[in-house]
């Protein structure tokens, strides 16, 4: 985006070249333009270097102040993505990371308190530290853009946006709204930030530059918050609203794992939001495993993210725009949903199309939901075309197989199929528990063979594993690893051929575990119950329910053949319960959700030995090589299994937190 | 040659789905999209290499202003793909076809894919005329005085809305219904209820009789040939699947067609809901091509439509189009009525069709429109032997389009060869074509 005014001129006799971050001009018509342009990444992060440099730019500014001041960014798609967190990384360097909060307060108090109008032109991600920097100009327009996203996701990492953006956030758009953003680390697109009172306008792009140059000098009263949300922001009634904010934290987190969201309802109901007048928040925070974990999830987040890119140097995977998906089951229809959602153009072929139209209605509903815009909605239910006869494998790029987890059905579809592929094209098994090496000796170019295993639910489960067998060819596994990160928006993982990957590998013997804790007479919700306390999304039981009973038993047979099913398991599986989709299995289910007819709560212990058992298999498909390192395992299990991100991973969690000596007898001779 | 023919390379629809009482689930141009990716899908060729789309629509929903560039655009053409809609009433995807046709004919397009579409059951409900003049009064009326005189002036008759559907099968000329059109036809010939309601559960049981055919007609177990089915499932965005047609009903016996009260003519006339066309959601598409476009993508017509014609004519006697329209075309070619393999005349009333076949028997008739003589008997054995939209529906823009795609299906089904299709044309207009097989034909 070319936002620079073009008579704008280099500003005064200005140090310009002593600034590398951001570039200063000044236009005929007075207005001072400030592009943010961070040199060589591809988006803008604040760095202290950064902050400083902002400060001596509006000391510059005050010799001559503009008429207006346009503080953009240089950057294709992003405004400005949040603090530059690798600030962070030595945690140990409290002292630093301190003073990287105190410049940032000081640098945007600053700006905001110029003589001068000041607007905020956001285009793309505006989170974190980008939001604080545009809460602190006096006006704010985001430029209609589908990345266009407001946000301030600080407690996702365990702390709080330090730079002014507890105290102007609630005084914007109300003490509700601000809290449930923080708190939540929830964004807003455009339409949303508007309708909140979060921006002023928001503009086509094609108006962004006119409409911040007339606004910026119209005079027009600052937004702020009205109503309710203005009242709950003063006095006594702000004890009300953080009251309330209190008690949504703790339903969200009853055991109260993440100490941020109380920190930042503190600061802002007794510090108006700053947090160099609550001096114990910010060490604590600073200072707590469970921010450190974050960051780290973060940090792990980020390298599978790049994993969905072409490596340095090399060359970009031919693009998949094409998907054929076999198999129109729950995995199957809603992968190809997802990709429709992603705007890929997806055949969805199955025997049976009443299937075909159960996965639609499913999609339908996702595109409602994630899209909102009707007609968004409607072009992605019509790129998902039902195609009883396979006319669309011809034309894929990538055909997806999701069908019965059956060696002979998969090698007959196989061998149908591959002669009808184009002769690029990849074809990917979803299969969790059959070896790629079963499958490959069907077909007649071995090397198009890949894995992509999705979790359920697809719309929500970011991980997807990509399986390389032996025979895979490598172009191949770069095309699909670089579709699942860059087409559908997802975390690839590469993992080698084996039994149950990774994540359910991992997996099968802790759900095995809390079944034998059926078998001794313990409570489904004593068990889960156990394991939601010590921070899992889901408990074990609940999840071996939505997962499929019969999956977890194949799965499970797969790993240890020789090892003895749990009896809590065979039994409900003879009484043909399997779980969510028949109704019935440790729970009983109505409208996706299970049934509990008692609560279970903490219980240290029943946590470790159901644990241990996931711990030993983590480690064992570590020493097996099945990924790369233990980071990439601990990634995994966060991001395809839910292990509870505060603790950091399995393999990290055991490492900090596990004595094997103290454990009792009971729990140590466990497999 | 006078006419140069066009191909019918493929052809598909969605099912009729029956109207009932509330908006169905699927908009006009849903329905022309689900039938249209299916068809699409299984061609050789991409869509992006159509020349254009045309879509005969009566009543597109507000929100599909030019449906057909909707479609065309939905169906994933391309924006290079033209798309364009067609207006004719009942006719209108028979106009498309023809379009289509002609722009073959001269060049201009060598593969279109055309057809029709109407979600009948979503046709809108309107203020009245009263009412809108009202709110203009309203909105003049800027002080609380004027306000005041305005709210004395509105009647509580003003808010009865008009059903659009009403206004559009009444014919804006002569103002009758297009139930009294076949009225008006049973009185000329002396078409006695009995006889409506006799061919009515006729097209009732032939449709069945059809279905129930064809669902034994396997690959494994066939007695004639096994052919891609006209009827594309839809899916509507809750996941419910369509895949039949819902209109056809094993009671509608003589007997019980007979119970039911005039609806147009009341209390003493003869056409029933139970003896005219179904009000009915549904699209049909054809894809024609020229002989180049044949080869080029290497594609196997089923068919070609060999003439066509339009006619016009009294409004008030409408359902006669179709011998209006036909008659040309048989004289041109020098055919008898029986000479022609089938025959489709689209079922807008039991009456209708009858009066047809009762003007084709009338010398008088036939020697003022066509200066000949009478035309015959039209075998009833070859006439909509598969039902007709009495018993399907009538979803107004898509059944040109049905009929001639069904008339090619069934003469391939039974080995034959030729066959007319026609319909009547709400104001007063008849559309006819004359196609013929080419299984197997080579070009």
């Amino acid at each position: 985006m070319n936002t620079v005014h073009p008579a704008a001129q280099a500003l005064d006799a200005a140090p310009a070249a002593a600034w590398t971050h951001w570039r200063l001009s000044r236009a005929d018509d007075g207005i001072a333009w400030l592009v943010f342009d961070c040199p060589g990444v591809s988006v803008n992060a604040l760095s202290h270097h950064a902050l400083t440099e902002l400060t001596d730019i509006l000391n510059v500014l005050s010799r001559q102040p503009p008429k207006g001041l346009i503080i953009t960014s240089g950057k294709a798609d992003s405004f400005v993505v949040g603090a530059d967190v690798s600030a962070f990384e030595s945690f140990d360097d409290r002292q630093n990371a301190h003073g990287f909060v105190v410049a940032g307060w000081h640098a945007f108090d600053r700006l905001a308190q110029v003589p001068y109008p000041t607007l905020a032109l956001v285009r793309g991600a505006c989170l974190g530290g980008g939001l604080e920097l545009a809460l602190a100009c006096r006006y704010c327009i985001a430029v209609e853009h589908p990345r266009t996203t407001l946000g301030l996701p600080e407690v996702m990492l365990g702390i709080f946006p330090g730079w002014g953006g507890m105290r102007r956030l609630p005084a914007r758009v109300g003490a509700p709204m601000a809290l449930d953003m923080m708190l939540s680390g929830r964004n807003l697109d455009a339409s949303r930030a508007v309708r909140a009172g979060l921006v002023d306008l928001k503009v086509p792009a094609r108006l962004a530059q006119a409409s911040a140059q007339r606004h910026v000098v119209s005079g027009a009263p600052p937004r702020r918050a009205v109503g309710l949300g203005r009242w709950l922001n003063t006095g006594p009634l702000r004890a009300i609203a953080a009251r309330q904010a209190r008690q949504r934290v703790k339903q969200r987190d009853p055991h109260g794992h993440y100490p941020a969201p109380l920190a930042i309802i503190d600061m802002w109901q007794r510090h108006d939001g700053n947090p160099l007048a609550a001096p114990e928040h910010v060490d604590h925070l600073l200072a707590s495993p469970v921010a450190r974990n974050l960051f780290r999830v973060f940090h792990l987040q980020e390298r599978l993210k790049r994993l969905g890119k072409p490596a340095v140097g090399a060359q970009a995977a031919a693009p998949i725009a094409r998907v054929h998906v076999v198999g129109a089951g729950t995995m199957g229809g809603d992968i190809a949903a997802w990709c429709a959602l992603k705007g890929l153009t997806v055949t969805l072929q199955d025997t049976d199309s009443t299937r075909v139209a159960q996965a639609q209605g499913r999609a339908h509903a996702l595109f409602k939901r994630r899209l909102r815009d009707p007609l968004a909605a409607r072009a992605a239910f019509d790129r998902l075309v039902p195609d009883p006869q396979g006319d669309g494998i011809g034309l894929a790029d990538l055909v997806i197989e999701a069908i019965v987890e059956d060696v002979q059905a998969k090698r007959a579809l196989y061998r149908s199929i591959e002669p009808r592929l184009r002769v690029d094209a990849v074809l990917a098994s979803n299969t969790s528990s059959i070896p790629l090496s079963a499958l490959v000796s069907v077909l007649r170019v071995p090397e198009r063979l890949v894995g992509i295993h999705f979790f359920n639910p697809v719309a929500r489960m970011p991980l997807v594993e990509i399986v390389a067998a032996t025979t895979s060819g490598p172009a191949f596994i770069a095309q699909a690893q670089q579709f699942v990160g860059a087409a559908l928006g997802k975390l690839p993982l590469p993992v080698h051929d084996t039994p149950g990957f990774l994540v359910n590998a991992v997996l099968a013997p802790y759900l095995l575990e809390a079944m034998r804790c059926v078998d001794e007479g313990m409570a489904p919700a004593a068990i889960d119950g156990a394991m939601l306390a010590y921070g899992m999304p889901m408990g074990p039981l609940e999840l071996a329910d939505k997962v499929g009973l019969d999956v977890v038993r194949a799965a499970g047979e797969t790993l240890a053949p020789d090892a003895q099913p749990p009896a809590a398991l065979t039994s409900r599986l003879a009484q043909g319960h399997k779980g969510e989709k028949t109704e019935q299995g440790f729970y009983s289910w109505r409208g996706g959700k299970a049934i509990k007819k008692q609560k279970g709560g903490r219980d240290v212990m029943l946590a470790r030995r159901l644990l241990q058992p996931l711990w030993a298999q983590a480690q064992k498909q570590l020493d097996l090589n099945v990924v790369a390192d233990a980071d990439l395992v601990d990634a995994a299990m966060i991001f395809g299994a839910g292990y509870a991100p505060f603790t950091g991973g399995p393999l990290h969690s055991q490492n900090a937190s596990l004595d094997h000596a103290s454990l009792p007898e009971s729990v140590k001779r466990l497999p | 040659m006078r006419f140069q023919p066009v191909y019918i390379i493929d052809g598909a629809r969605s099912p009729f789905l029956k109207a009932r009482n509330a908006p169905g689930p699927l908009t006009a141009s849903d329905l022309a999209v689900q039938a249209g990716r299916a068809l699409l899908l299984r061609q050789p060729f991409r869509p992006s290499a159509l020349s254009e789309v045309i879509l005969g629509c009566a009543a597109p929903s507000a929100d599909e202003a030019n449906i057909g560039r909707v479609a065309a655009l939905r169906l994933n053409c391309g924006p290079q793909v033209p798309g364009w809609t067609v207006m004719r009433n009942c006719a209108s995807s028979m106009q498309a076809i023809d379009s289509a046709m002609t722009n073959i004919q001269t060049g201009r397009s060598s593969l279109v894919l055309a057809g029709g579409t109407d979600a009948l059951s979503r046709a809108p409900l309107l203020v009245s005329e009263e009412m809108t003049a009202w709110l203009a009064s309203w909105y003049a009326a800027k002080t609380p005085r004027g306000r005041w005189a305005a709210i004395k002036r509105m009647r509580l008759s003003f808010l009865k809305p008009v059903i659009g559907l009403l206004r559009g099968l009444t014919d804006p000329v002569v103002g009758l219904s297009m139930g009294q059109t076949a009225e008006e036809l049973a009185h000329r010939y002396g078409i006695t209820r009995t006889e409506m309601d006799a061919y009515a559960a006729r097209s009732h049981r032939r449709a069945l009789e059809e279905r129930a055919a064809s669902a034994l007609n396997t690959a494994e177990n066939n007695t004639r040939p096994v052919l891609i089915p006209e009827i594309v499932p839809v899916v509507t965005p809750s996941g419910t699947l369509l895949a039949a047609d819902d209109g056809a009903r094993a009671d509608s016996t003589p007997e019980k067609l007979a119970k039911l009260k005039p609806v147009f003519d009341q209390p003493y006339g003869n056409v029933t809901a139970g003896n005219s066309s179904q009000v009915t959601d549904g699209a049909a598409w054809l894809l024609l091509a020229s002989k180049e476009a044949v080869q080029e993508h290497g594609l196997h017509p089923i068919g070609r439509i060999v003439d066509a014609q339009w006619a016009g004519l009294d409004p008030t006697v409408m359902g006669l189009g179709p011998v209006h329209a036909a008659t040309p075309i048989l004289q041109r070619h020098g055919l008898g009525l029986n000479d022609l393999d089938l025959w489709e005349i689209n079922e807008a009333f039991a009456a209708q069709v009858l009066g047809c076949l009762r003007a084709w028997q009338d010398n008088t008739y036939c020697q003022t429109h066509f200066g000949s003589g009478d035309w015959g008997v039209l075998d009833e054995a070859r006439l909509n032997v598969e039902g007709g939209a009495i018993a399907l529906g009538h979803p107004v823009g898509a059944s040109g389009a049905r009929i001639v795609l069904h008339l090619l299906q069934m003469l391939r089904q039974r080995g034959l060869r030729r066959g007319m299709a026609a319909i009547c044309i709400g104001g007063g207009q008849g559309g006819a074509m004359l196609v013929e097989t080419l299984d197997g034909d080579t070009l």
